[in-house]
């Protein structure tokens, strides 16, 4: 971590979970950037790696990401029906429901991972989410099984 | 032998006594055992949901319970009004979770909802495909019937299987009779229900319609299967005729006696004898009497007047 | 070696305000690969380009990160000043440093440790670009107009206006569509022949225009700027080339009993026919199911009479193939059954007739030559009943959605009844009146003002047929909160707009998608209302939606106005954001081919010298592949990588993050 990062911890008391985002471009990135002209604040531990469409999202990205030190990762597209090429976060959603069931499995505990659909238009739910997930992972303390974790963002 | 659950309800031992005259002999033919339920109680028919809806419920509740105590998986229930309760009490059931429970301590007799409820022409067609259409020796040819649905045969979507505007359940059964189906308009219009007594006025020109309309379509009778239907245009007949709306003289018979005078059971065993607006003659043009030919010649002269 | 250079831009205060925008500079200045890291107050001002601009020449970059607002709002003006300093555009990325960050956070230290991963992330990134060039695609500049109803007469006679070459294919034997069969369009109640057929000859004679009449279109292949149609021209019997179009065939034609579609079956036509006497081409066709030369080779009166040889019973159907750029759909509509109606007859009762059968009776070139006469006995009806929303709004029986055009017109059919019997009653029953337009209130006031049609607000329960003959119409009166029974003539029914059967196959054929009612459907409902989901297809009136004829030419127009644009450029630009098959590691699977929505992998085959196919793999077609890079998640060998957004890049994403 840089010293940037490492100064805030100073001023953050207790757990600062680590949250990674995979969002698709042309709607939850959209959302975030709604909730940010509109001036949504919400909690800061959560950092989004922008893809075209949730239906890019491989298993590996998470596991990677669990395996890099997050403490929890959610993945967010488009609303059914709304997917900007048609039917990839459907595949998303199909891939989701079975590889969800394989984390045990790897080790990740089940309410590490969530799954949400924001849209280009709801920066207020982008901003609610944010905060909803960043609360439950507190709640759930740190991932243990994580040997790359070292500090909070 | 099959069998099937029987709940006659209130009318087949009173006005609509030929109706289970007529079901109890064509499902002999059809070696079709009817179990009565034991221990029924009324529907409900239309007076219970207008006192209170739980009795409403209460009602048809019991006699479902009690038939699936017997072991009934489906019962046949030939009045219209009886079938319209209990099919549309199981409706309910399904359909609200707490319903159930509440039901189950007012009768204090438990329902899973297991039993399948028949119309007559479930039933009657039911029958047909047991065998009794190959038990139909008389053809009932240039027998004119025009079909009537009324209310409670074609409504309720959740409860009637057949199109709410335009019901074809009785056309396939009557044209295996060799009986010809009229093209009608009032198959599915109101006879008047249940306002027989507290309405006679409305009845009697709701009647008139519909018996005019089979008239001008060239009905020799109109077949139902509901017996507040044949009351209103059978029994009230009568008194449109005096009260001077119309002219008809047109017979009034269940579905299920038109399949037995094609199955060849007599007119007395049918219960063809019992109606107000006369039958017999009508029947008799396919069951003549033994040794009356002449009577009924003399019948058919007063009738054709 | 990566040289990336990093800039921080302070948005004037609205990242500064909450990032210290100079410490993450200093900060990224220190990440490995990173050679120049600096901020300004406006990056994207003319000077803070400048800035980048220099930095790009000054310092040989390989890669750019600007930390500034969403990409979405600046991206573009940023890769256009690397483009112009010479590093390839795709070489740069931004962090969004405003919207997800400054504006988000208010805590000053935690924003700015927040700031600086997010350009650190960039910077891993970045390093993995590669140069992207955008994809260059020929574009054949001819378009194919499927309908040659008023929507694809419009569009093709404004595609052909622009310059660029237009085939038009028509299923009946005629253009013209529903519009010819009019007799009058609302709220103008002009003649619709008289402003319709000239347009169709101008179709007919434009030289950019090719006319390919009685001809459905048969396979698609292909994508955006270069798709091959296969078109079946169906068989005539009649060579277009010697026809003259005299008419002595369909004269002295023994077989006249045929019930003309043209006129809503209340006419006739013989077997040798066309359509409609201004039809164009005014060419005949044998209709092969009804001709007792071609069913029984008994007749064969039209091969004699014909003064120029043109009859020919050896014909057969063709198929051509054609090469074109951009695809109209213009199939238009039908309308809904109303047999589904028990009450309403069940589709039984003649005197029941549908809005085209009126348009028919009414219309000077009709089967009645204008008067109203009702099919059962031809005499003229003294009530006619109007029955709105027959089939629309209706989601039990019908369809949910409103058909939008009826009641406009069966305004109009109550003032042209009223206007040709004065002395007849016309009663409308509708649900509500849905006149917006311009001039259509106004339209419908006058039918019920000055026309004096009875407009009565509720359904119609039953219509039933009197033994004298008469409909007896019964419904409600919700208005007056009784119920009306109506003795009436003829019964018009408004019966709902729906697509036509089977379009969904040539929706299939092109990548189009369709709602559940069968409406084909545009990309986007408000901002691309004419687009669709497979580039180059565009949609052009009801087969879209139900649409009255102003609205169709003017989504014919907006189609045209699309094909020009896309045939203005020899070549089509297209993002390089596409996915690409490493063809050593692609075991055929074929996962990728059923998952892509836009068909963009295919299969290729690979050859020996000989031509021996040695092994198939899966191929991108770049010219489809829009980049969602659902292929590549799906694939089971790591074959398929996503340019932009490859495995690389995002690892390394993710690693920065620990």
């Amino acid at each position: 971590m840089t010293q940037a990062t490492t100064q805030t911890e100073t001023k953050a008391e207790g757990f600062e979970p680590r949250i990674v985002a995979f969002v698709c471009n042309w709607c939850t990135y959209a959302g975030a950037d709604l909730a940010g002209t509109s001036r949504l604040q919400y909690a800061p531990h959560v950092r989004i790696v922008k893809l075209p469409c949730t239906g890019r999202i491989d298993p590996l990205f998470i596991l990677k990401a669990y395996e890099g030190g997050a403490d929890a990762v959610l993945v967010s597209g488009c609303h059914p029906g709304d997917c900007h090429y048609t039917s990839g976060n459907y595949h998303a959603r199909r891939r989701w429901t079975i590889f969800r069931r394989l984390l045990s499995l790897a080790g990740v505990e089940e309410g590490r991972l969530f799954f949400s659909w924001v849209s280009a238009a709801e920066g207020q739910k982008f901003a609610d989410l944010i905060n909803d997930v960043t609360a439950q992972v507190k709640a759930a303390g740190p991932f243990k099984h994580n040997p790359a974790r070292r500090q909070a963002w | 032998m099959n069998s099937i659950g029987y709940y006659p309800g209130c009318s087949l031992s009173g006005g609509g006594i030929e109706l289970d005259l007529s079901i109890r002999g064509l499902a002999q033919l059809a070696e079709v055992e009817l179990r009565e339920i034991d221990d029924w109680n009324c529907c409900g028919a239309t007076a219970a949901h207008n006192l209170d809806h739980n009795l409403a419920i209460a009602l048809p509740y019991r006699i479902l319970a009690l038939a699936e105590k017997q072991g009934l998986g489906e019962v046949l229930a030939p009045c219209a009004a009886c079938f319209s309760r209990l099919k549309g009490t199981n409706v309910r059931l399904e359909r609200s979770g707490d319903l159930k429970a509440k039901m189950q301590t007012i009768v204090d007799l438990p329902y899973s909802g297991s039993v399948k409820i028949l119309s007559i022409t479930e039933f009657l067609n039911r029958l047909m495909e047991l065998g009794l259409a190959d038990k139909l020796p008389k053809k009932l040819t240039g027998l004119k019937v025009a079909p009537y649905y009324g209310c409670l045969l074609s409504r309720g979507e959740d409860i009637v299987s057949d199109d709410a505007e335009s019901p074809s359940a009785m056309e396939a059964a009557l044209r295996a009779t060799g009986a010809e189906v009229v093209d009608w308009n009032f198959a599915t219009e109101c006879c008047g229900g249940g306002f027989s007594m507290s309405l006679t006025d409305a009845v009697l020109d709701l009647s008139n319609a519909i018996l005019a309309d089979a008239k001008a379509a060239g009905a020799d009778c109109i077949v139902t299967g509901c017996p507040m239907c044949h009351s209103n245009l059978d029994m009230r007949q009568l008194k449109i005729q005096s009260s001077g709306m119309g002219q008809y003289d047109m017979p009034v018979l269940y579905l299920s006696e038109v399949l037995g005078l094609a199955a060849g059971m007599g007119c007395d065993q049918l219960g063809l004898n019992r109606h107000f607006i006369p039958a017999m003659a009508l029947a008799h043009r396919f069951d003549p009497p033994p040794q009356a030919a002449e009577t009924a010649e003399a019948v058919s002269d007063q009738r054709s007047n | 070696m990566a040289r990336i250079g990093v800039f921080i831009c302070h948005c004037g205060e609205n990242i500064g305000r909450t990032v210290d925008c100079a410490a993450v500079a200093q900060e990224s200045a220190k990440l490995p690969g990173v050679v120049v890291s600096l901020d300004y107050k406006y990056m994207c001002s003319d000077p803070g380009q400048q800035m980048i601009k220099n930095a790009i020449a000054e310092q040989k970059l390989t890669g750019v990160v600007v930390a500034a607002c969403s990409p979405r709002m600046h991206e573009t003006t940023f890769r256009r000043a690397a483009a112009e300093a010479g590093l390839n555009p795709y070489l740069l990325e931004m962090a969004n440093l405003r919207e997800h960050c400054s504006w988000v956070h208010e805590d000053r230290p935690i924003a700015t440790g927040k700031a600086v991963d997010l350009v650190r992330v960039m910077v891993e990134k970045v390093k993995r670009n590669r140069a992207l060039y955008p994809i260059q695609v020929n574009v054949e500049p001819t378009a194919m107009v499927v309908g040659g109803g008023i929507a694809g007469i419009q569009a093709a006679l404004d595609i052909a206006a622009g310059g660029k070459k237009v085939i038009l294919v028509e299923k009946s034997p005629s253009i013209g569509g529903h519009m010819a069969r009019l007799s009058e369009t609302f709220p103008t109640l002009d003649c619709s022949q008289c402003i319709l057929t000239p347009r169709m000859v101008e179709a007919a004679s434009h030289p950019n225009i090719t006319l390919m009449t009685y001809s459905e279109v048969e396979a698609v292949d292909g994508f955006i700027g270069n798709f091959e149609v296969t078109i079946r021209k169906k068989a005539r019997y009649v060579d277009p080339a010697k026809c003259t179009g005299c008419g002595s065939c369909y004269t002295k034609c023994p077989q006249k009993k045929i019930p003309s579609e043209f006129d809503a079956l209340l006419g006739k036509r013989s077997a040798i026919y066309t359509p409609f006497p201004q039809a164009v081409p005014n060419k005949p066709v044998i209709d092969a199911e009804h001709c007792t030369m071609l069913t029984k080779g008994k007749c064969g009166v039209c091969k004699k009479i014909c003064p120029r040889d043109a009859i020919n019973y050896e014909d057969k159907d063709e198929l051509v193939k054609v090469k074109v750029g951009a695809i109209v759909l213009a199939t238009g509509f039908e309308l809904w059954d109303h047999s589904k109606y028990g009450e309403y007859g069940g589709g039984r009762l003649v005197d029941v007739i549908d809005g085209f059968q009126f348009e028919r009776l009414a219309s000077a070139s009709g089967p009645t030559a204008g008067e109203i006469r009702r099919p059962s006995d031809g005499q003229v009806p003294h009530t006619v009943v109007f029955i709105q929303c027959c089939g629309s709004r209706d989601e039990k029986q019908g369809m949910a959605y409103c058909s939008k055009i009826c009641c406009m017109y069966t305004a109009k059919h109550a003032m042209l009844y009223r206007h040709k019997v004065h002395d007849g009653r016309a009663v409308v029953f509708y649900m509500d009146i849905r006149a917006a337009g311009k001039g259509y209130d106004e339209f419908t006031r006058r039918a019920i003002e000055s026309d004096g049609a009875e407009y009565v607000r509720g359904r119609v329960s039953r219509i039933y047929r009197r033994a004298d003959g008469k409909l007896i119409v019964r419904g409600a009166d919700t208005l007056a909160g009784r119920p009306v029974s109506i003795e009436a003539d003829l019964v018009v029914l408004a019966d709902a707009v729906v697509p036509r059967k089977g379009g969904e196959k040539l929706a299939q054929m092109c990548g189009v998608g369709y709602d559940t009612n069968g409406f084909y459907s545009e990309a986007h409902p408000k901002l691309r209302p004419v687009e669709t989901a497979a580039a180059g297809v565009f949609l052009a009136g009801a087969c879209q939606a139900p649409k009255d004829i102003p609205d169709t030419v003017a989504q014919a127009s907006a189609c045209a106005a699309k094909v020009l644009g896309l045939f203005a450029a020899p070549k089509l630009e297209r993002e390089p954001i596409v996915a690409r098959v490493n063809q050593n590691l692609c075991v055929h699977c074929r996962a990728c081919i059923n998952t892509c929505p836009y068909g963009a992998t295919q299969d290729r085959e690979i050859k020996d010298r000989q031509g021996n196919v040695v092994k198939v793999v899966a191929e991108v077609n770049e010219g489809l592949c829009q980049g969602c890079g659902t292929c590549v998640a799906i694939c089971r060998s790591n074959a398929i990588d996503l340019d932009g957004f490859t495995d690389e890049q995002i690892f390394a994403e993710i690693a920065t993050l620990e």
